[in-house]
C-alpha cells in the first residue's frame, strides 16, 4: 500500500525532520487504512513540543513505518471501525486529554491527572487517593449477577481488579481494570539523570527487566552511535532467553497447579529457579537486572562461565523434557486445556495479540525473526503457531517456545564469547532525532520509542509492554468461559500489571 | 502412572539444608556491601557521584541499603578500593537507620521482638500486598513455597485472606492507586500484628524516588517491623529474615 509513511529500522535512529508530519485528516486516514489492511500499531503517543501537542505513530506491516501530525483536541475515534487503535486512544485521552468521539468505551487506562493540566476528560477528581470513580461495564438482566475481585488478590501477585457479568457461572463478560500499579514512568524518565535511566529501564516489569532493559540500551545505542560488539549481543540474547524460560517453566507450573496436578508444579517451580540461577550467576541478579547496559553488558562470559551453565544446562534439559512431556500425556490435564477459552484468530487479530498470546491464535509475528535485533539475525528462530487459540495453545506454545530457548542458548554457550565490558555513561544524545526499539521478550513485542530535541534532550519517552496488547485477550477468554476456569486462563496469559501500568 | 514414577525420581529430593547447612552464592552476587573506610577521599566521592540511587554518603562513608538496588556501580567505579558486595545475604534489619551502614550490621536476631518470637514462633501467617511492585519481589517471595525452600517446613505459609495473617508483607513503592487497598489490608489484619517491608521500592521508592506517583518508604504510612532490602532480596534474604525474626 502506498503511504506517505516514512519506513524506518528497528532500533535505527531518525532525524525527526524526516519524518512526516501530515495533516491530521491524512494521518488518520492513511494509519487506518495501513491497520484494515493487516498492519498493526506498535507505537500510537502524543508529546508536548513548543506550545502545542504532537501525535506520532509507529505502524507495522512486514516494515515499520513511522508519521506524525498536530493533535486535535478533539476527532472521531479511530477505535469505532479499526479495533487495534482501541486502548492507544484512551491511553492518550488519559495522558493529553485528546478526545477519540464515539470511542465504544471511553474509560481512564490507569487513573492519574493528565500531563498537560487540561481538563480532565473523564470529570474525575484526582485529589482522592483511591482510584474508583468510574462505572463498569454491566450486563442488565433479572439472572445477571457481578464478581469482583482485587485490586488485592488471594495469591502473591501483583493488584489488578477484575468485574464478572455473569449468568449463573457462565462468564458473559469480564472487565480488566488495572491502573493500580501507576508509577508514573514514563514522566519520570524525562525528569531524572541519565545514570537512573537503566535502573527505571529495569524496573518497568521486573519479570522483563532484560527485555525492557535491552529496549532502553538499544534506543540510547542508536541516539549516541555506540554499537555493542559481538561477544556482548550473545550475551544478551542469552539473557533475554533466559528470562523466556525462567517465564515460560515458571507458568507452565502454574497451569498445571490450577488443574490440581501437583507433581509438575512443584518440578516447574524448582526448575524455574535453576534458570533464574543461572541468571544469578551471569550477573549476580536472578532477574538480569544489571546484566545489559548502553554498549554492551556489565560482565564478560569467561569459559569457566560458559562450562558452568553449559553444565547446568546439559543437567536440566532432560528434566525438563520429561516434565513437558509429563503434562501433556496427562488426560485430566488435556481436558481441562482443550478448548478452554479460546479466542479466534479474528479477534485476536482486532484486538492485536503479540507473543505466545497471538501465535497461540494462529498469528506467527516473532520480532526475532521480522525485525531481528542482537545476535537474532543469525539464529534460525521456526516460525511458531497453533491455531485452535485455547489454554492448551498457549500451554503448548510456551512448552514448544522452552524447547526452542533451550537449543538456542545451548548454542549459543558452545564457542568462546569475548566483549569489552561496559561502565561508563553513554554520551549524549543526538539531536532531533527518533528512535524506536522492539523486541521479542517471553510475552511478546515490548517496544519503547524515544524522541529528542533539537539540543539532544530527551522530550518523549514511550514504553509499550506486551502486555498493553494482551489484556483484552485474557477478558475475550473468559466470554463464554465458566467463571472457575479463570485462573487457569490468567496463568495461561501471565500478563504484567506494572508493565501495562507503567 | 509409570511417567509419573519415572519423573519422580528424576526430580530427586531438592530441599535445601539451609540454615542448618550454610549456602555459598555465586561470586557475582552482590549482598552486604563491605567499606573501606580508609578508602581515598576522590574514589569515595567518584562513587557517591556514578550511584545511580544516591544511596552513599561521602562525608560519612555509609551506604543506605534502602535505596541502593546492589547494583555495583560503585564497586566498579573504585575498582573495590572504597566498596566491595559480599556474598552475604543476611542483610535485614529491625530498624530503619540500620540500613545506612559502614559495612557491618547488627544482628537481626539479637533485636527480634521477643513477644512476636513467642506469639509466632511456631506459626507465622503471611498476607502479602504488592503496592505497585515490578513482579521482581513478588516472585522471589513466591519462591519460597517451591521445594528448594519449602517454607511451610518452618509453620510459616503465605495466606489469601488478611484476617489469616499475623503480618502483612508488602512489596512496591506504594502507588497512590495502590495506597487506600494497602492500609485496608493493613487494617483488616487482627492484632498483635507485623508489618515486613521487602526490597528497595518498599523502603524508599526505589528506582522510582522523585515520581509523585508513589510514596518515599513505607514507614511514612506503617510503623514496619522489619527492613528487607534488595532489588529483590535473594529468596534466602527473604527467608534469613523470617527465620531470624519470629523463629
Amino acid at each position: 500500500m502506498q503511504t506517505d509513511f516514512l519506513e524506518i529500522g528497528n532500533g535505527k535512529a531518525v532525524d525527526r525532520h524526516r519524518i512526516p508530519h501530515l495533516a491530521f485528516e491524512d494521518f488518520r486516514t492513511q494509519a487506518m487504512a495501513l491497520v484494515d489492511s493487516g498492519g498493526k500499531v506498535v507505537q500510537y503517543f502524543a508529546y508536548e513540543e513548543g506550545d502545542g501537542i504532537k501525535l506520532l505513530a509507529v505502524l507495522r506491516t512486514d516494515r515499520l513505518l513511522t508519521a506524525g501530525c498536530d493533535a486535535p483536541e478533539a476527532y472521531p475515534a479511530m477505535s469505532l471501525t479499526c479495533e487495534p487503535f482501541h486502548l492507544f486512544e484512551r491511553e492518550l485521552a488519559e495522558q493529553f486529554a485528546i478526545r477519540p468521539e464515539g470511542h465504544p468505551w471511553l474509560k481512564m487506562v490507569r487513573y492519574h491527572p493528565n500531563y498537560h493540566g487540561r481538563k480532565d476528560v473523564f470529570g474525575n477528581d484526582y485529589k482522592a487517593d483511591i482510584p474508583g470513580n468510574y462505572g463498569y461495564y454491566a450486563v442488565e438482566g433479572e439472572e445477571i449477577h457481578e464478581v469482583a475481585v482485587g485490586p488485592v488478590h488471594a495469591g502473591v501477585i501483583e493488584p489488578g481488579h477484575f468485574r464478572f457479568n455473569c449468568i449463573g457461572e457462565r462468564v458473559l463478560h469480564l472487565e480488566i481494570q488495572l491502573g493500580y500499579q501507576h508509577r508514573g514512568i514514563e514522566q519520570l524518565l524525562l525528569n531524572v539523570s541519565h545514570r537512573r535511566l537503566p535502573i527505571i529501564a529495569e524496573g518497568i516489569a521486573g519479570d522483563t527487566a532484560v527485555g525492557h532493559g535491552l529496549c532502553y540500551a538499544q534506543a540510547i545505542e542508536a541516539l549516541t552511535d555506540k554499537a555493542p560488539d559481538d561477544g556482548a549481543r550473545i550475551i544478551r540474547t542469552i539473557g533475554l532467553e533466559l528470562e523466556r524460560l525462567q517465564n515460560h517453566v515458571g507458568d507452565l507450573g502454574a497451569l498445571s497447579g490450577d488443574v490440581a496436578f501437583l507433581p509438575p508444579a512443584n518440578y516447574c517451580g524448582r526448575m524455574r529457579g535453576d534458570f533464574l540461577n543461572m541468571s544469578l550467576w551471569l550477573c549476580g541478579n536472578r532477574f538480569g537486572k544489571g546484566l545489559v547496559r548502553p554498549g554492551g553488558v556489565r560482565f564478560p562470559m569467561t569459559d569457566v562461565d560458559r562450562e558452568t551453565l553449559a553444565g547446568r544446562l546439559q543437567e536440566l534439559k532432560p528434566q525438563v523434557c520429561h516434565t513437558i512431556e509429563l503434562l501433556f500425556a496427562t488426560p485430566s490435564v488435556r481436558a481441562r486445556f482443550e478448548g478452554c477459552g479460546a479466542v479466534s484468530n479474528d479477534d485476536a487479530h482486532k484486538l492485536g495479540l503479540v507473543g505466545p498470546a497471538g501465535r497461540a491464535c494462529g498469528i506467527a509475528y516473532d520480532v526475532r525473526r521480522e525485525f531481528p535485533t542482537e545476535h537474532y539475525a543469525q539464529l534460525n528462530i521456526p516460525k511458531n503457531a497453533k491455531p485452535t487459540g485455547d489454554v492448551y495453545a498457549r500451554a503448548r506454545m510456551r512448552a514448544d517456545e522452552i524447547l526452542q530457548s533451550m537449543d538456542i542458548v545451548e548454542s549459543l554457550l558452545e564457542n568462546p564469547v569475548l566483549t569489552q565490558c561496559v561502565e561508563t555513561a553513554p554520551g549524549e544524545p543526538a539531536p532531533s532525532a527518533m528512535v524506536v526499539t522492539l523486541n521479542e521478550a517471553w510475552r511478546g513485542e515490548v517496544s519503547h520509542c524515544v524522541l529528542t530535541d533539537d539540543k539532544g534532550q530527551i522530550v518523549r519517552y514511550k514504553v509499550k509492554d506486551p502486555s498493553f496488547h494482551n489484556w483484552n485477550g485474557l477478558a475475550m477468554s473468559l466470554r463464554d468461559t465458566g467463571i472457575s476456569d479463570f485462573p487457569l486462563n490468567n496463568k495461561s496469559y501471565n500478563l504484567s500489571y506494572c508493565g501495562f501500568d507503567l | 502412572m509409570i511417567k509419573t514414577l519415572q519423573n519422580r525420581f528424576e526430580q530427586g529430593y531438592r530441599t535445601s539444608r539451609y540454615p542448618k547447612e550454610p549456602i555459598h552464592l555465586p561470586k557475582r552476587y552482590r549482598g552486604r556491601p563491605e567499606i573501606n573506610a580508609d578508602a581515598p577521599a576522590e574514589v569515595v566521592k567518584a562513587c557517591a557521584d556514578a550511584c545511580p540511587q544516591e544511596a552513599i554518603n561521602a562525608e560519612n562513608r555509609r551506604i543506605d541499603m534502602g535505596r541502593c538496588v546492589f547494583c555495583g556501580t560503585c564497586e566498579r567505579v573504585s575498582e573495590g578500593r572504597f566498596v566491595t558486595f559480599t556474598q552475604d545475604f543476611e542483610i535485614a534489619t529491625a530498624q530503619k537507620e540500620d540500613l545506612v551502614t559502614d559495612g557491618t550490621l547488627p544482628e537481626l536476631e539479637a533485636h527480634a521482638k521477643n513477644h512476636f518470637k513467642q506469639l509466632f514462633g511456631r506459626s507465622l501467617q503471611l498476607r502479602q500486598v504488592s503496592a505497585a511492585g515490578c513482579n521482581a519481589c513478588e516472585a522471589d517471595l513466591n519462591v519460597l513455597a517451591t521445594p528448594f525452600f519449602d517454607l511451610a517446613r518452618f509453620g510459616i505459609n503465605f495466606v489469601a485472606s488478611p484476617r489469616h495473617a499475623d503480618a502483612i508483607v508488602v512489596t512496591g513503592p506504594i502507588s497512590k492507586n495502590m495506597k487506600a487497598a494497602l492500609m485496608q489490608t493493613y487494617e483488616a489484619v487482627p492484632a498483635p500484628k507485623a508489618v515486613i517491608a521487602v526490597g528497595s521500592c518498599t523502603l524508599s521508592g526505589g528506582p522510582f524516588r522523585g515520581s509523585p506517583e508513589i510514596a518515599e518508604g513505607i514507614d511514612q504510612l506503617l510503623p514496619v517491623d522489619l527492613f528487607i532490602p534488595g532489588c529483590p532480596p535473594h529468596p534466602l534474604t527473604n527467608l534469613h529474615a523470617f527465620l531470624s525474626f519470629f523463629k
